[in-house]
């Protein structure tokens, strides 16, 4: 979930890409939340690359984690630092190839990056929405991706392909949209949050609307909750790495000094990490979609809203082949719970496979450079598509 | 046609084309300890049938999904357990029953998610075998069982007599057998007709419910 990862060159990048936008809703009664409340008018920000075919049957929607958004592959402009979020996997000849694949990736709503969010603007009252924005679930945001996808005249979908909050997404796509979506890559991702996950996010929010400046969500016209949201963002960095991982690049190593100096600088590395993380999160991220979007993910349960409690019942509908991949690492989503949803996923005849990668990196694996999940991401597509 | 070079019928060994003629075609096949997926693969694309595997080591399971094979990473005997009584025509099991440590709840459970099974293993009853054990008292190390004592994953040992006795109490009977030897590398081979269990480096069995 720390999508803007370090990472090294595994091909050509796809070039450059645009930051596309789509608008509906803007008449009444608006886009109807699963919360009972409406919203109008809704943006979608979204990318494209790669070719559509003249079946359109060469579909790959890509979902986004928590924090990431519509920039998957490829630069907005040559001077660009840092490419899309997932630039490693998504290009020419890469694990899902742009010169086969049509790919799109949707921002969520509640977002701040380019999306309708708190951040954006409430027609009723001319100033951002913040706290009056309405609770969104994980089942409005991929409603709202579906409008989309008709928008774009795009009625099958080859393969939905989405990492933690993303995965939950895809999910949500399968179970909604069956017909439509041919098959499923689910990587590090969970049908509901563990009381571990929903207690760190719970940390991540109470830290956030523990700031002054978070003034109960009207912060935009002022100083921001910053401070509450970079802590927001170090607890986030702590369930995205692994005691293994920590431990292999961080050990007890102390920040440009060789002794303890006895004071509450950042004196260990891992400090220093965690801080330069959240001084980073805190320019491209609005605190008000982090709780939005946490909760949406703490809300997600995908076995009480789809199976009456009963996940195996709520895989009954879908018809998608899956790939389900977890981390052995990754103590967010650990494997048992990547494990119950094939279970689920099998007690209905689904067609899936399931891998679990011995990675160290813990939950943010999937957005590291990968051979193993790079390959099998490949093969998986091209069957899905010759047995489609 | 299937335009991918990657995805025509690959080679396969002698002892696997055997199995593979006694697969019918578009049928529902598990593969028990499926490896890189050869079998199924080969299946699938000269069979059409629908496949599923179960394997446990993670790069297997990562090269049967390389090559589109649907595959669960897990113990076999764990992810049988999910599946409904009869959901498959056929159970394969090669090459891996001397390997599990409870070759009969395998057998069984094999005969419930499927309608038949297929079995192969080394035979312990090889000629080669029982003269090594005979002259120099030592646990035997041949071409088929190429291991130590102490390093073998072959926990369980076993002659085609063995399995054909084995039938009654795991409850199922045999409809077809092949006591095979294979050389150039398990490429080619022939079968073995006169006293297999002296001859045979391996047997084959299609078996169904008793």
């Amino acid at each position: 979930m720390s999508e803007y990862t370090d990472h090294d060159i595994t091909g050509a990048s796809i070039g450059m890409v645009e930051k596309q936008f789509f608008t509906f809703a803007e008449n009444d009664p608006g886009f109807l939340l699963d919360s009972g409340a409406s919203l109008s008018p809704v943006t979608l920000a979204y990318e494209a690359c790669g070719t559509l075919n003249s079946q359109k049957d060469n579909v790959i929607l890509v979902l986004h984690a928590l924090t990431g958004d519509s920039h998957v592959a490829g630069y907005y402009q040559a001077q660009d630092p840092k490419p899309g979020w997932w630039d490693i996997m998504v290009g020419p000849g890469k694990g899902i190839d742009t010169d086969h694949y049509f790919v799109v990736c949707s921002n969520i709503i509640g977002s701040c990056m380019g999306s309708t969010g708190p951040a954006s603007i409430n027609p009723e009252t001319t100033q951002a929405y913040g706290m009056d924005f309405p609770m969104i679930t994980m089942g409005d945001m991929v409603r709202a991706q579906k409008a989309l996808m008709d928008h774009l005249g795009l009625d099958r979908v080859l393969c939905v392909v989405g990492g933690s909050v993303g995965g939950m997404q895809a999910l949500e796509w399968c179970v909604r949209y069956p017909d439509m979506v041919g098959s499923a890559v689910i990587l590090a991702s969970t049908t509901r949050h563990s009381a571990l996950a929903i207690a760190f996010n719970e940390v991540a929010r109470q830290s956030i609307m523990a700031d002054p400046n978070w003034n109960q969500g009207h912060y935009y016209t002022g100083a921001k909750p910053d401070m509450g949201l970079a802590i927001a963002r170090m607890i986030g960095h702590i369930t995205y790495l692994s005691d293994e991982s920590m431990r292999m690049k961080f050990g007890r190593k102390l920040q440009n000094k060789s002794a303890l100096s006895f004071e509450f600088g950042a004196e260990f590395q891992v400090e220093s990490y965690l801080q330069y993380q959240g001084n980073k999160f805190i320019e491209r991220f609005d605190a008000n979609s982090f709780l939005y979007i946490t909760k949406a993910a703490d809300y997600f349960d995908l076995a009480k809203d789809h199976g009456n409690g009963s996940l195996a019942k709520a895989f009954s509908a879908m018809k998608s082949r899956f790939l389900v991949v977890s981390y052995t690492s990754d103590w967010l989503y650990p494997t048992y719970q990547s494990k119950e949803m094939v279970k689920a996923m099998k007690k209905n005849d689904l067609d899936v496979s399931f891998c679990e990668i011995d990675a160290q990196w813990g939950h943010d694996a999937f957005l590291l450079p990968n051979p193993r999940l790079s390959d099998m991401i490949r093969g998986f597509l091209r069957s899905a598509r010759y047995e489609s | 046609m299937n335009p991918d070079a990657s995805v025509q019928a690959p080679l396969i060994r002698y002892d696997l084309s055997i199995i593979a003629s006694w697969i019918a075609p578009g049928s529902r096949v598990l593969g028990l300890g499926c490896g890189e997926g050869d079998l199924l693969h080969f299946l699938k694309t000269t069979k059409q049938v629908q496949e599923r595997g179960i394997e446990i080591k993670e790069s297997r399971v990562a090269r049967c999904i390389e090559k589109g094979i649907s595959v669960l990473q897990g113990d076999i005997n764990t992810e049988l357990e999910d599946y409904a009584d009869n959901t498959f025509d056929y159970a394969i099991c090669s090459q891996t029953l001397q390997q599990v440590y409870e070759p009969q709840r395998l057998i069984r459970s094999m005969m419930r998610v499927a309608q038949k099974g297929v079995v192969s293993f080394p035979n312990f009853g090889h000629y080669k075998v029982r003269l090594q054990y005979l002259m120099t008292g030592r646990a035997p190390v041949t071409r088929s069982l190429p291991y130590e004592w102490y390093n073998t994953p072959n926990i369980r040992v076993l002659s085609l007599k063995d399995f054909e006795r084995f039938s009654k109490a795991a409850g199922f009977r045999i409809i077809k057998r092949a006591a095979i030897n294979t050389r150039n590398e398990h490429r080619e081979g022939n079968e073995i007709r006169i006293f297999p269990n002296m001859f045979a480096a391996y047997g084959l069995y299609l078996i169904g419910k008793a």
